[in-house]
C-alpha cells in the first residue's frame, strides 16, 4: 500500500501506463485480500451466531422434556387396619397454646409412624394385579416422598380414614429415567438403576396408560429435596430470588440514583469528583467474587448477619448493582437537553428545583431501564451467594428475607452435582430455562420502555 | 405489632408535622406576609427537624435492646440458674422469653419461671412504652421548636435543600465506603492469614495442599499460590485467544461491511451471550464442550480431559466475545470518518482501509478493551469450578485439569463459618491479590480507553 501512495505522490518519470499496469497487476491479489478479509468477518459474526444457537439448542434439548414427568394415578384407599391412630386432638378449654401445640405435634407424630408405603404398595398392587414382584421393588417405583404427600392429605382431613381417593403420584427418578430413556436399557442388570421386577412393572403401568408424562407443576411448586428428586423443584430458590432481587430494587435505585444525581449535577469537577469516579469505573469491573469475599468478611462474620439469608444475598448483590445504575442513570442525565436546564433555571428555580422537577422526570425511562438491566445481572449470580453460605441445602420456601434460602442459580449449581446424573441434567436444564426466562422477559420489558422512551422523546 | 405501633407513631409525626409547618407559613402568607419560601418547603422542613430525633432514638433502640433484654433477663433468673452456661442457659432464657410472649411452653412451668415471665411481659412492655414515649415527645419537641422558626424570612427552601444535598453526598459516598470496604476487610483478614502463613510462602510457593480445617490441628499444608495463578493466567489466555479473534473481526464486520438491518439484528443476538448467567456457561462447558472436546481427542488421537484448562478457556472464551465485541464496535466508531474517508478516496480497498488505518488508529482502545476482558477472564468463577477440573498442581498441558485462584477462594470458604483456621483465612488473601490484579488491569485499561477517547473528540 505504502508504495502506491509513493507511486501517487512521485509519479514516474517514465509515464503512467506503466504504473497503471502496475496496480492492475496488483488488483487481483488485493481483490482476494479483501474477499478474504470479509469472509473472516463472516465467519467470527456466523461463529458468535452460531455460539448463541448451541448454547440454546443444547439447553432446551435437554431441558424441555424435564417439564414433563412420569407420574402414576393410582386410587389410595386409606385403610383402617394399616392407618391406626387416634382421632386429632382438640384444644380444651384452659389448654396453654403450648400444650396443645404439643398434643397436635404428638398425633403428627403418629400419624407419621403409620407405615404409608404398605397404603401405597396397596395402590400400586391394586392396578397390576398378578404382577409378580417384591415389596421393596414395588417402592422403588413410587417417589419416596409420596408417603409424606399422604400423611400431609390425612392430616389435613382425618375424614379419608376408610375412603379411596384418586391420587396423582411421582414416579420415581429412576422410573422417569427407564421411560424416557435416560438410561441405556441395553445394559445389564447390575447397572441398571431398577431391578428387572420394577422395570417389568414401570413398562406395564406406562403401556396401560396408569404411568403417563403429565406436566410437572412440581418444579414450580415444591421446594428442593434430596431424597425425593423426581419432588425437587424450585419454589424456595425463586421466592429466594425474588427475595433479593427486592432488596437490590430498594436499596441500590435510591441510592444509586441519589449519587448519580449529586456527581452530575451538584458536585464540583474537582480532585474528589475524580476520585469518586474512578472508584465507581472500577467498582464495575470488580469480580463478582471480590464481593461474595467481602460479604462473608463483613456482613456475616462482623455484622453476624444470619448465613444464607436472601438478605445478605440482596446487600452483597446491591453493592455490585450500584456502579451499573449509577454510569446509567448519569448517563441518562447528561443525555437530558441543556436547554432544560436553562429554561428552569431561568425561570427562577433552585439548582434543587431544577433537578427534581424538570431533569429527573424526563430520565425516569431510562433510569428504569438500567435498573431493570442491572437486576437482571444480579439474579444470575452466582459466585458471591456460594461464599455467604448459599449453598446450603434449604428445603423450605423463605417466609421473610432474613430466613434460610435457596437461589435459583444457586439451584442450578447444587442440582448439577447431584449423583443422580441422568435425571437432574434434565433437571438441572429446565431450572436454566426458568432462570433465562425470567431474565429474558426482564430484558424484554426493558427494551418495551426504551422504545417507548425514544418514542416519546 | 410493636412495631405497627412504631410505624404509626411516626406516620402521624410525619403527617402532623407537615400540616403545622405548611398552615402555619400558610396562614402567614394570607395575611399579607411576603414568604421566602413556598408553605410546602417549611413543611418538609418541619417533617425533617420532627423525624431526625426520633428515627435517632429508635434506631439506638434498635441496636441495644436485644443486650438490655438479655442482662435484665439474666438479672432475674434465680442464682443457680444463672450459673449455667452454653445451651442451657440459652434454653432457660428462651423459655422465660416464651413466657413472657404469651405463647407458653411445653410441660410444668416453675414458679420462678412464671415470676420471670411475668416481670420480663412487663419490662417489655415500660420499656416499649418509654422508648416510643420518648422518640415521640423528641420529636414533638423538635416540631415545635422547627415551627417557631417559621417567619416570612427565613429560609426553610435553602435549609431542606441543604439535607437534601447532604443525602446525595451520603448516597455517593458509598461508593468509595464499599471500596474502602473491600480493602480494609480483606487486608484485616489477610493479615490474620500471614500470621500463620509467611508471605513469602504464599506468593512464591510452587504446591498447594492446604489440607483439611480441624481446630487445634498445628499442621497447616502448603499455600503457595504460583499453581493457582498459572491455571488462572493459562485459562485467560486460552480465553482470549478464542475471543479477541472473533470479538474483534465481529466488531469489523458488523461496523464496516454489515448493511443496517443485518447489524440491527445480528447485534442483540450476540449480545445475548453477555447476559447469560455464567453458571449456564458453566454447565454447557461441563456437560456440552467438555465431552465433546474428550471425544474429539479420542478421534485424533490426544489425551484431552473433559474438564480441562482448554475446555474452560474456550468457553470462557465465548463468554466473552460479545464484551470485546461491543467494546471494539464503540472504539471504532470513534475513528473520524475523514481518516476512512481519505484512505477509501486514495484508492485503498476496504479491507486495506481497516487493516492499515483504522486498526492502528483504535489500537489503543482495543487494547483497553483487550485489558478489560483480561480482568474479566481472570475474576470468573463459576465456568472455572464446574469445567478446569480444580486439580492445583503445575501443569502445562492445558489439556490438563487446573485450579485458579477463584475456584479456590469458592472451595476454601463455602460451608464455613469459621474465619480463624488459616485454611478459610486464605480465601481473603487470594481475594486480595485477585483484587488487586483486577485493579491494576482496569485502572490501566480505563486510562487508555479514557485518553484515547479524548485524542478524538
Amino acid at each position: 500500500m505504502a508504495d502506491h501512495f509513493a507511486a501517487v505522490l512521485n509519479p514516474p518519470s517514465d509515464g503512467s501506463a506503466e504504473r497503471l499496469a502496475r496496480i492492475r497487476a496488483g488488483l487481483k491479489s488485493r481483490h482476494a485480500r479483501e474477499w478474504r478479509f470479509r469472509a473472516y468477518g463472516i465467519a467470527a459474526t456466523a461463529a458468535a451466531i452460531a455460539f448463541v444457537v448451541i448454547l440454546f439448542a443444547m439447553i432446551f434439548a435437554k431441558g424441555l422434556p424435564a417439564f414433563w414427568q412420569a407420574k402414576m394415578d393410582l386410587d389410595v384407599f386409606f385403610d383402617p387396619a394399616i392407618v391406626k391412630v387416634e382421632p386429632k386432638p382438640v384444644q380444651q378449654e384452659g389448654q396453654s397454646a403450648a400444650d396443645y401445640r404439643k398434643a397436635v405435634l404428638d398425633w403428627e407424630r403418629a400419624v407419621t409412624l403409620v407405615n404409608w408405603n404398605r397404603v401405597i404398595e396397596a395402590a400400586v398392587r391394586a392396578k397390576a394385579p398378578g404382577f409378580q414382584i417384591d415389596t421393596r421393588q414395588v417402592l422403588t417405583v413410587v417417589e419416596t416422598n409420596e408417603r409424606f404427600v399422604l400423611r400431609d392429605m390425612f392430616v389435613e382431613n382425618p375424614g379419608l380414614l376408610g375412603q379411596t381417593v384418586p391420587v396423582r403420584m411421582l414416579a420415581s427418578a429412576n422410573v422417569d429415567n427407564w421411560l424416557k430413556g435416560t438410561i441405556d436399557r441395553s445394559l445389564p442388570d447390575a447397572q441398571q438403576q431398577l431391578r428387572d421386577q420394577a422395570r417389568g412393572l414401570a413398562d406395564q403401568l406406562y403401556a396401560d396408560g396408569t404411568i403417563g408424562m403429565r406436566f410437572a407443576w412440581n418444579i414450580f411448586v415444591n421446594v428442593d429435596s434430596r431424597s425425593a428428586p423426581a419432588a425437587a423443584g424450585l419454589a424456595g430458590a425463586f421466592v429466594g430470588s425474588l427475595y433479593m432481587m427486592l432488596v437490590v430494587i430498594l436499596l441500590s435505585v435510591p441510592i444509586g440514583v441519589m449519587a448519580a444525581i449529586y456527581l452530575e449535577e451538584f458536585a464540583s469537577k474537582g480532585r474528589i469528583t475524580d476520585f469518586i469516579e474512578v472508584n465507581i469505573n472500577n467498582l464495575a469491573a470488580v469480580p463478582s467474587i471480590v464481593f461474595g469475599v467481602f460479604g462473608a468478611a463483613v456482613f456475616i462474620n462482623w455484622f453476624h448477619l444470619p448465613l444464607s439469608a436472601p438478605i445478605v444475598g440482596g446487600l452483597v448483590l446491591t453493592l455490585m448493582t450500584l456502579p451499573t445504575i449509577i454510569i446509567a442513570t448519569r448517563a441518562s442525565l447528561r443525555a437530558v437537553p441543556p436547554s432544560l436546564r436553562a429554561a428552569a433555571l431561568g425561570l427562577g428555580a433552585s439548582r434543587t428545583q431544577m433537578v427534581f422537577h424538570h431533569v429527573l422526570p424526563v430520565t425516569f425511562p431510562g433510569i428504569m431501564t438500567a435498573t431493570i438491566i442491572g437486576v437482571a445481572h444480579a439474579i444470575g449470580e452466582t459466585a458471591p451467594l456460594l461464599l455467604i453460605g448459599m449453598n446450603a441445602f434449604v428445603a423450605s420456601v423463605p417466609a421473610t428475607p432474613f430466613d434460610q434460602s435457596a437461589a435459583l442459580p444457586v439451584q442450578i449449581y447444587l442440582w448439577q452435582g447431584n449423583e443422580n446424573r441422568n435425571f437432574f441434567e434434565a433437571r438441572t436444564s429446565a431450572a436454566i430455562i426458568v432462570l433465562l426466562a425470567l431474565m429474558l422477559s426482564l430484558n424484554a420489558m426493558a427494551i418495551y420502555l426504551r422504545r417507548r422512551l425514544e418514542r416519546r422523546m | 405489632m410493636n412495631s405497627l405501633i412504631t410505624a404509626a407513631v411516626l406516620l402521624a409525626l410525619l403527617g402532623l408535622a407537615y400540616q403545622l409547618g405548611w398552615s402555619k407559613s400558610r396562614r402567614l402568607e394570607t395575611a399579607g406576609a411576603k414568604l421566602h419560601s413556598r408553605p410546602s418547603y417549611h413543611g418538609y422542613l418541619t417533617v425533617v427537624w420532627a423525624l431526625a430525633p426520633a428515627l435517632v432514638i429508635l434506631l439506638f433502640w434498635l441496636l441495644f435492646s436485644d443486650r438490655i433484654t438479655q442482662s435484665y433477663i439474666l438479672s432475674l433468673l434465680p442464682p443457680d440458674v444463672a450459673a449455667l452456661t452454653g445451651a442451657d442457659l440459652f434454653s432457660a432464657i428462651r423459655r422465660v422469653r416464651d413466657i413472657a410472649s404469651g405463647f407458653g411452653v411445653a410441660g410444668e412451668t416453675q414458679p420462678w419461671e412464671n415470676a420471670a415471665g411475668q416481670s420480663l411481659r412487663e419490662f417489655n412492655a415500660l420499656t416499649f412504652a418509654i422508648v416510643t414515649a420518648a422518640a415521640a415527645g423528641a420529636g414533638a419537641l423538635a416540631m415545635l421548636w422547627a415551627r417557631s422558626r417559621i417567619a416570612p424570612r427565613f429560609r426553610a427552601r435553602n435549609e431542606f435543600e441543604g439535607v437534601v444535598r447532604v443525602l446525595l453526598i451520603a448516597c455517593s459516598g458509598v461508593a468509595i465506603l464499599t471500596t474502602a470496604g473491600i480493602i480494609a476487610s480483606l487486608l484485616a483478614e489477610s493479615i490474620r492469614f500471614f500470621s500463620f502463613i509467611s508471605p513469602i510462602d504464599f506468593f512464591f510457593g510452587t504446591s498447594w495442599s492446604p489440607g483439611f480445617s480441624t481446630t487445634g490441628n498445628e499442621a497447616h499444608g502448603e499455600y503457595g499460590m504460583i499453581p493457582l495463578v498459572w491455571g488462572t493466567l493459562m485459562i485467560a489466555a486460552i480465553a482470549m485467544l478464542v475471543s479477541l479473534p472473533i470479538g474483534l473481526m465481529t466488531a469489523v464486520y458488523l461496523s464496516q461491511y454489515a448493511a443496517p438491518r443485518l447489524r440491527d439484528t445480528v447485534k442483540p443476538v450476540i449480545e445475548i451471550l453477555a447476559g447469560i448467567p455464567t453458571i449456564v456457561y458453566g454447565f454447557f462447558a461441563l456437560v456440552t464442550v467438555g465431552p465433546f472436546f474428550s471425544n474429539v481427542g479420542a478421534l485424533i488421537g490426544l489425551d484431552i480431559r473433559a474438564t480441562s484448562a482448554f475446555t474452560a478457556g474456550v468457553v470462557m472464551g465465548i463468554m466473552i466475545i460479545p464484551f470485546i465485541s461491543s467494546l471494539s464496535d464503540d472504539i471504532l466508531r470513534q475513528v473520524p470518518r475523514a481518516m476512512r474517508d481519505g484512505s477509501l478516496g486514495l484508492g485503498a480497498t476496504k479491507s486495506e482501509t481497516i487493516r492499515q488505518v483504522i486498526l492502528p488508529a483504535a489500537l489503543p482502545g482495543i487494547v483497553g478493551a483487550f485489558l478489560l476482558a483480561v480482568s474479566r477472564a481472570i475474576g470468573e468463577t463459576m465456568i472455572v469450578v464446574l469445567a478446569a477440573g480444580n486439580s492445583p498442581y503445575l501443569r502445562f498441558n492445558p489439556f490438563e485439569p487446573v485450579s485458579t485462584v477463584t475456584v479456590t477462594i469458592v472451595k476454601q470458604l463455602t460451608g464455613d463459618t469459621d474465619f480463624a483456621s488459616p485454611q478459610s483465612l486464605v480465601a481473603f488473601a487470594l481475594g486480595l491479590t485477585l483484587f488487586v490484579m483486577t485493579l491494576i488491569l482496569n485502572v490501566v485499561a480505563l486510562q487508555i480507553v479514557r485518553r484515547y477517547r479524548e485524542q478524538y473528540e
